[in-house]
């Protein structure tokens, strides 16, 4: 379960999150909507430890360990996934062995054995497949020269080798077309269960057709202005975010 | 039996005094190089002329050094050779500027003859402009002259130069292809100790041939390794080099190349991994005098600590060589505020239809790509050297001979773990 207390945090003295409270349930999956420049990307780089911003108040545990206090690895060792709103090229860096690393590094710090590059090639090969990408993929730099589409697609299989139990979703559908909107999405769907929850960031509706979100929060000016069930999304695609904010205030 | 020397200039003429008549070769040759060493002594040391050539590195150091007198080395050659990688090759070895039958192993396909024997100085070094030549002019005994015959392909060829502890060496190496012949020529420098190489390579390219001269620059981290390689590359042939420099106090891998005939390649990359107190120079000059060559340069370095790196890179481009495709580029990484990198890209053209472009990059490493790492699970410490390994990479990838790749990911390798320890 992810308990969020009055969570404020800043980047260079600007605050940006002032307040935000939030539970996410395990088992859950939380849609987090909001206008441009309300806080969204910074509540999902907060979580997940990105050291520009600074925390100025408030708690983030994740399962009974305080997130804030953790670096960024071990937050991903307990469960923690992002999945970047710009996920990062890595020219040099291979995706197979990038992901390879990572899996190794989050089973060891778990006491779990780790997986050699046979085994791991066809656990890989088996998601790749899954997310109708094409094998090179694998091959290639990580995310060197992928389209905006291919990009979002190296985050969803990279959730679905390091199987994370927290996973927040950065405006994932964004830049993706409807198929690849669908493949994404069925790639999250096919994660959830019990043990798996998720923090969905979206600006449009679009996506939690796909991923039909449990509740769904209204992120303005820094804090959580309303929480309702899926419907609110619809709510919000009719009115607007100004009608919106301006009743909750 | 081994006589302590003077140091610096005095000390290497004073050498050059004691041997002369013993030495291989036209001795006018020898005393215009020792004449040219006397007036332009060491640069940067006390008594050395102010060169722009040398405006980053400053022989100093060896100045302040002295040498033993090269003996012939029983005990300690043999287990230098055994840090060799385990490659099926013929090997062409030099332990303190000698030639060393036993740990050697001659190619069959080429020609090989010792200076020592034969004592041609060749036709393309300039004792005259260039100190460190002059040195060499003066000082060398031995070294290796290779001839690949036409239409031959030689496959791999190891040359080794070796050292121990105050040896100074100065082999004088020349290698030729002949026309449509090919050759992959690694070349590896390494030793124990304090101790200087300074060798001379000439390098002939004819017509269509091929020459892929990969350089792993391995030596003790007290010793000095200075080099200079002039080429010459004739129509449509491809001098493909890649210099990996990782050992020594101070390193000069210095290249000279002129195309002499039109349509050749010549690629002059490079890597270099420092740390502590290292200071390795690159420096290379291109000379366009036939139309439609190409050059290409990329050097990467990675700098720890207070190491210094410095690239000084020159393309000329003489009024007939239209159609030239000249590119440079060099990247470093500071791994610490206290390292540096300089920097001096140099492009002369006198022909108007041409494509030349340098760039420079000096960095550390990209938080972005370091979060992007560490959010997926990879512990900071390997999460970095990930991203420097990736930066390596992409210079390496110049190396497309698995066998000699394999090589110098190991060097990496060893140079990382002795990092680590």
């Amino acid at each position: 379960m992810l308990e969020i207390r009055g969570l404020s945090a800043a980047i260079e003295d600007k605050p940006i999150l002032q307040g935000v409270d939030l539970t996410v349930p395990q088992g859950e999956v939380h849609a987090i909507m909001g206008p441009n420049g309300s806080g969204k990307s910074t509540l999902a780089y907060v979580l997940s430890g990105r050291e520009d911003y600074v925390v100025t108040g408030g708690t983030a545990t994740f399962d009974g360990h305080d997130l804030l206090a953790m670096a960024p690895e071990e937050r991903a060792a307990t469960g923690v996934f992002l999945a970047f709103q710009y996920p990062v090229e890595l020219p040099g860096v291979g995706n197979a062995n990038f992901l390879r690393t990572a899996l190794n590094a989050q089973r060891r710090s778990r006491g779990e054995s780790e997986l050699d590059a046979v085994q791991f090639l066809k656990m890989a090969r088996t998601e790749t497949k899954r997310l109708e990408m094409p094998d090179d993929m694998l091959r290639r730099n990580v995310n060197v020269g992928f389209s905006g589409g291919e990009k979002k697609r190296n985050e969803v299989l990279q959730m679905a080798i390091l199987r994370p139990r927290l996973a927040i979703l950065d405006e994932t559908d964004s830049g993706l077309d409807i198929d690849a909107l669908r493949i994404v999405a069925d790639g999250v769907n096919a994660l959830r269960g019990p043990d798996f929850s998720a923090l969905v960031i979206t600006h449009y509706q679009r996506l939690l057709e796909h991923i039909v979100p449990d509740r769904v929060h209204v992120l303005a000016g820094g804090r959580i202005v309303r929480s309702g069930g899926p419907e609110l999304a619809h709510e919000l695609e009719a009115k607007g975010y100004a009608g919106m904010v301006a009743e909750a205030v | 039996m081994t006589a302590p020397l003077q140091s610096g200039v005095d000390g290497f003429l004073a050498r050059y005094e004691a041997i002369r008549a013993s030495l291989p070769g036209d001795p006018r040759q020898r005393d215009a190089a020792a004449d040219a060493f006397r007036r332009s002594g060491l640069p940067g040391a006390a008594a050395g002329r102010r060169v722009e050539a040398w405006k980053y590195t400053s022989l100093r150091p060896l100045a302040d050094s002295s040498f033993v007198q090269p003996v012939t080395p029983v005990a300690g050659a043999s287990a230098l050779l055994d840090r060799l990688p385990d490659i099926e090759a013929p090997r062409i070895v030099f332990v303190d500027g000698e030639f060393n039958p036993e740990l050697s192993a001659l190619p069959e396909a080429i020609g090989f003859e010792r200076f020592a024997s034969r004592a041609e100085f060749g036709i393309l070094a300039r004792p005259d402009s260039e100190p460190l030549v002059a040195l060499n002019t003066m000082l060398t005994q031995d070294g290796a002259l290779l001839t690949v015959p036409k239409g031959v392909d030689a496959g791999l060829v190891v040359l080794v130069n070796a050292a121990t502890d105050r040896a100074a060496c100065h082999p004088r190496h020349v290698v030729r292809l002949a026309a449509g012949s090919r050759m992959t020529l690694l070349e590896l420098s390494l030793g124990e100790g304090s101790y200087l190489h300074n060798p001379v390579f000439e390098v002939l390219v004819a017509e269509d041939a091929v020459l892929t001269h990969v350089r792993l620059q391995n030596e003790s981290p007290t010793a000095f390794h200075l080099s200079t390689l002039y080429a010459e590359v004739d129509a449509r042939g491809t001098y493909d080099s890649f210099a990996l420099n990782l050992g020594a106090r101070l390193a000069r891998t210095e290249a000279h190349v002129r195309f002499t005939g039109p349509s050749g390649i010549a690629h002059l990359n490079g890597a270099q991994l420092l740390r502590d107190s290292q200071h390795a120079d690159f420096t290379t000059v291109v000379k366009h005098d036939a139309p439609s060559c190409s050059s290409r340069q990329t050097v990467k370095n990675v700098l720890a600590d207070r190491a210094q790196g410095v690239f000084q890179g020159r393309i000329e481009v003489a009024r007939g060589a239209q159609k030239t495709d000249g590119y440079q580029m060099n990247q470093a990484l500071l791994l610490s505020p206290d390292a540096e990198i300089d920097t001096k890209p140099e492009l002369e053209i006198f022909a108007d239809d041409v494509k030349c472009s340098h760039g420079a990059t000096v960095g550390e490493l990209d938080s972005d790509q370091l979060f992007y790492l560490r959010s997926r699970g990879i512990p900071d410490a390997e999460a970095r050297s990930m991203l420097i390994h990736a930066f390596l990479a992409e210079g390496l990838n110049a190396v497309t001979n698995e066998t000699l790749r394999g090589v110098l990911d190991r060097a990496v390798e060893g140079w990382w773990e002795r990092r680590a320890a």
